[in-house]
């Protein structure tokens, strides 16, 4: 398989900039909404967006049990943000009717750096990806508390948590589970990769590349 | 993708910056954004599956209704709203009132509406937006003024529409102005870009790159007098990348129905199938306006420039 195809749920989140990079990274990549649409792809990407919207998306259009199935078949599966708190075992700050795929034994703290105006960029290594680090981009982002044995962190935020600040901050926006230094940003467990932030928006085609060999190796 | 913010080449962490301003929007992509007044109205839309709710006083049909100045929210009623979800919380400043934006910012919502339902505060100057952390949203009824709001820092551009009616013709136009001024600025040669930037009144900078790039350099969105699913899948199949709903939810028979129902529309706006499913059974839509039917000088949407 040269050419993998790889969707990516387009229930609601940034479906398009997924669908460029992807492309970019080599990939015959297409929208998925609807059960016939995930039959016809090799790997999938789980957008950045609203965890809440897409979980409750998933159910009313049926994509939910389709997805685990194929999941459970080996199907390589890459989320972004969102796409991170969908594939986790447990979700902290989530609703309580909030259900993510059957994923990766992790736990994920929803909108665990703050609320939008704390939302930040910063330099992230990534394990088994060369080159600088990631130039990752945090948006009301989640962050991974903690992991089963079989999951591999891939990186964490290496920075403590002196954020600069070129505006005004809510005074005492902490979020009180304490600061972001050393918290784990991404993680690959098998065929399932997450990560908290978002390579999808800065032109860095590197994890997506990352992901299409993961797709290539499973095929 | 912004292609037009500059990369972060300092290796500390930053906050506020147009990158993270604009992507925020960018996750909201596909979604539903719904105005609630009490923090009951706020749980609605989120169980509803919205991707952010608008906290806000009034809803426009009671502005409309009521009269008077209309001013940011209380700040008692934000904060109410705040802790009763967990998806993002906007809220509306007045046209040029940077004070109420200030307030805002430092109440932790995740993005500000400068917006021309409440009642402008400065009828020459819009807010600085560059000047803040928090994300803004900017209403624009053509594509001069959407990238004269995107020149003064708004990370998000919807269209106007005329809040508070139920009629959704004024949307439609605005939808489908700046989609088309954007075509034409497609078929423009290189050097009859400068007079088009001059006419939109808007940089050449900006001009060139939805040339080149053939969409505005932030989310465009919809709002103004969205009462049904078909309204909501119509203003995406116009190009819209998700949808604002204004009275439409809370001033219809059930809310709850109609709410959910417009979020699946806006996902699945281009099945008829889906669209003519989740029509059904939603009790009455507001009652509505004809923006005709408004004498001019009470048309929300005239507000700003």
């Amino acid at each position: 398989m040269t050419t993998p195809v790889i969707g990516v749920l387009a229930l609601q989140g940034d479906v398009r900039e997924h669908l460029a990079a992807l492309a970019g990274a080599g990939a015959d990549a297409r929208p998925v909404r609807r059960p016939a649409e995930l039959d016809a792809v090799d790997g999938l990407v789980i957008p950045g967006g609203e965890s809440t919207t897409m979980s409750k998306l998933a159910d009313i259009f049926e994509m939910r049990e389709p997805i685990d199935k194929r999941i459970a078949g080996g199907m390589p599966v890459y989320g972004s943000c969102a796409g991170m708190i969908m594939l986790a075992a447990e979700v902290l700050d989530g609703r309580p009717d909030q259900r993510g795929f059957a994923g990766i034994e992790m736990t994920v703290r929803r909108n665990a750096f703050g609320r939008q105006v704390d939302s930040f960029e910063a330099p992230v290594e990534i394990t088994g990806v060369e080159g600088e680090p990631f130039h990752a981009v945090f948006i009301r982002a989640p962050w991974v508390e903690r992991v089963g044995a079989g999951v591999e962190v891939l990186g964490r935020v290496t920075e403590d948590d002196s954020r600069s600040q070129p505006g005004v901050r809510r005074a005492g926006l902490e979020s009180s589970s304490g600061p972001a230094a050393g918290r784990i940003v991404a993680v690959r467990q098998g065929h399932l990769l997450a990560t908290s932030f978002h390579p999808e928006l800065t032109g860095d085609l590197r994890l997506h590349r990352y992901f299409v060999d993961l797709v290539r190796a499973a095929a | 993708m912004p292609e037009s913010t500059s990369p972060n080449t300092n290796a500390n962490p930053v906050v506020g910056t147009a990158r993270v301003k604009r992507g925020m929007a960018e996750m909201l992509k596909g979604g539903v954004i719904m105005d609630v007044v009490t923090p009951e109205q706020a749980k609605i839309a989120e169980d509803a599956g919205a991707v952010a709710v608008m906290a806000l006083e009034r809803v426009p049909a009671d502005i409309r209704a009521q009269g008077g100045v209309s001013r940011m929210s209380d700040p008692d009623m934000i904060d109410g709203i705040i802790n009763a979800v967990s998806i993002p919380v906007m809220a509306k400043a007045r046209i040029g009132h940077f004070v109420e934006a200030r307030v805002l910012q430092a109440l932790g919502v995740d993005y500000v509406d400068e917006s021309e339902v409440l009642t402008p505060a400065d009828y020459e100057n819009h807010i600085d937006k560059w000047a803040f952390t928090v994300p803004f949203v900017c209403g624009a009824t053509n594509l001069g003024e959407a990238l004269r709001r995107i020149t003064e820092g708004a990370a998000m551009i919807r269209s106007k529409g005329e809040a508070g009616t139920g009629d959704v013709s004024n949307a439609t136009t605005h939808m489908r102005k700046i989609r088309k001024e954007i075509r034409r600025l497609q078929s423009l040669p290189a050097d009859e870009l400068f007079v088009a930037a001059k006419e939109l009144q808007a940089p050449y900078e900006l001009v060139k790159e939805v040339a080149e790039t053939g969409k505005l350099p932030v989310v465009l969105f919809t709002a103004g007098g969205i009462a049904t699913p078909a309204d909501a899948a119509m203003m995406m199949q116009l190009g819209a990348e998700g949808v604002f709903v204004g009275s439409g939810i809370f001033k219809s028979g059930n809310p709850a129905q109609r709410a959910a129902a417009i979020v699946k529309a806006t996902t699945f706006h281009d099945d008829p199938d889906v669209l003519a499913k989740v029509s059904r059974g939603l009790g009455e839509a507001m009652v509505g306006i004809n923006v005709d039917e408004i004498p001019q000088p009470h048309r929300l949407a005239e507000r700003g420039w």
